[in-house]
């Protein structure tokens, strides 16, 4: 019974492992091994940075079949945190266009630059911060948390699926309304950072350890 | 407009242990890091900064094993600073569980390794701390200059220009913290807060100043901050976090209440 946190070499994992470890009896390692990635009963994946940079170190660690393979598998839970969720969509446009996994059908765009709130602020790109999570449909990995919960975002870019069904969560940011949890089957993925969100976000990674989709 | 505020409650630390007087009933080492985040996490804080202070090279590997022993037990975001001169600084930290790090004489000595840092671990987890100083004499423009080491050294170099320069150079965040104002408790230079969060693009945290709550509710509403910094106010039990949170609510700034 392990998890396994893929380390394709992108961004800080020692995070997630140690909000993991707080919540989960399984033990959690961060791993390229594919063997290791296989054998485990958990994935998660996860990402930050330049989502081509992400794409590309993916592929030189020759983890890309990997994860599409667990991806198909209806079986093994998989989390998707932050460029990890991007990366489940057909393409972002971030760095001029980038193929991404095409799990899910939809695109990860960019907040438009020049938005204000009411009181004419000027909203800062990176959304960073504590923003509300509109829960749009049921699943399992919201169970004990209420609708309308913070969760902890450091992002540019965010998805926008096509189909309403693979919609989870909703957050809204200037005029722009952030599929921020999305997923399909066995698979999960938000755009915030539930090991840095409190105890909001320790519920849903516990809901992940004993999720059995 | 959902994106709440943060506070940031921020400890100086040497040799891994809290100095410059925390207090806290209730708490029975008030030295230990992990007991002040907890309290902090308890009350709601929005994440947590620690400015190591520690002298000597030799004994930075204890902010190293401070920082892996909260980030098991705390989990926000957690903020270092203070002495960072090199990628490798900055991944030893980054490993050790801290999310961001902040960078601040380094930047004005070296700028080029502000870009370096943000290509190597990407702009989010890189704050560039800006230690400004208002230099313009009463009743002209006003005007402020970086200075380093506490605010002794002049560099020549324009706030609200060299915050822009950051930011290009791949800064993610702003720590901003008014020389003049810091450890007066008169409030936040709310000028020069202003002038650079409606200079650039991303967050700014307001720093240097904090006497009382309403202090931090100008730094949002009139200085545009995205976050507010303080330290003493919420050491001494003067104010929680929570406390300060439902003031700032009070004065209808979004807030994460908890």
């Amino acid at each position: 019974m392990t998890i396994a946190i893929i380390d394709y070499g992108m961004g800080n994992l020692h995070s997630v492992a140690k909000a993991l470890e707080h919540v989960a009896e399984e033990r959690v390692t961060i791993t390229r091994d594919a063997r290791a990635i296989k054998g485990a009963t958990r994935i998660v994946l996860p990402g930050q940075g330049a989502i081509r940079d992400c794409m590309s170190e993916l592929e030189r660690t020759e983890l890309t079949g990997l994860v599409k393979e667990l991806l198909a598998d209806a079986n093994k839970p998989l989390l998707g945190i932050c460029v990890g969720q991007q990366m489940l969509m057909d393409k972002s446009e971030e760095n001029g266009g980038v193929r991404c996994l095409g799990y899910l059908p939809g695109r990860v765009s960019r907040f438009n630059a020049d938005m204000h709130d009411a009181q004419g602020e000027r909203l800062k790109v990176p959304h960073m911060g504590w923003n509300q999570v509109h829960q749009h449909h049921m699943h399992p990995l919201w169970e004990g948390i209420p609708t309308g919960e913070r969760f902890y975002f450091v992002h540019s870019y965010y998805v926008a699926a096509e189909r309403d069904e693979h919609v989870f969560g909703i957050t809204e940011y200037g005029d722009h309304r952030a599929h921020i949890a999305t997923g399909r089957d066995a698979v999960f993925a938000v755009q915030f950072h539930p090991e840095k969100s409190a105890g909001a976000g320790l519920k849903l990674l516990s809901n992940f350890v004993h999720w059995s989709p | 407009m959902n994106l709440a505020k943060r506070i940031i409650p921020c400890l100086d630390v040497d040799r891994g242990r809290v100095v410059k007087g925390v207090n806290f009933v209730g708490i029975r080492d008030a030295g230990d890091p992990v007991e002040v985040a907890k309290r902090y996490n308890e009350q709601n804080a929005d994440e947590i900064t620690f400015l190591d202070i520690t002298a000597s090279h030799e004994a930075r590997g204890t902010t190293i094993e401070m920082v892996s022993r909260i980030a098991g037990e705390v989990f926000i975001p957690l903020t270092v600073g203070g002495g960072i001169r090199s990628c490798d600084n900055i991944r030893a930290l980054l490993n050790a569980g801290a999310d961001k790090v902040s960078i601040n004489t380094a930047a004005v000595t070296n700028p080029d390794f502000v870009q370096e840092a943000a290509e190597r671990f990407g702009s989010q987890c890189i704050v560039v701390a800006i230690d400004a100083k208002r230099v313009s004499a009463e009743g002209e423009t006003p005007r402020w200059e970086i200075f380093t080491h506490g605010g002794r050294n002049p560099t020549g170099l324009d706030a609200v220009e060299w915050a822009q320069q950051m930011v290009n150079y791949g800064a993610g965040e702003l720590l901003l913290t008014s020389m003049d104002r810091d450890g007066t408790k008169a409030g936040f230079d709310i000028g020069v807060t202003r002038a650079i969060s409606d200079a650039v693009s991303v967050p700014v945290i307001a720093s240097g100043g904090v006497g009382n709550l309403d202090h931090l509710v100008a730094g949002v509403k009139d200085g545009g901050a995205d976050a507010v910094l303080a330290a003493s106010i919420f050491h001494f039990s003067e104010y929680t976090v929570q406390q300060a949170k439902e003031h700032m609510a009070a004065h209808g700034i979004t807030m994460r209440l908890g």
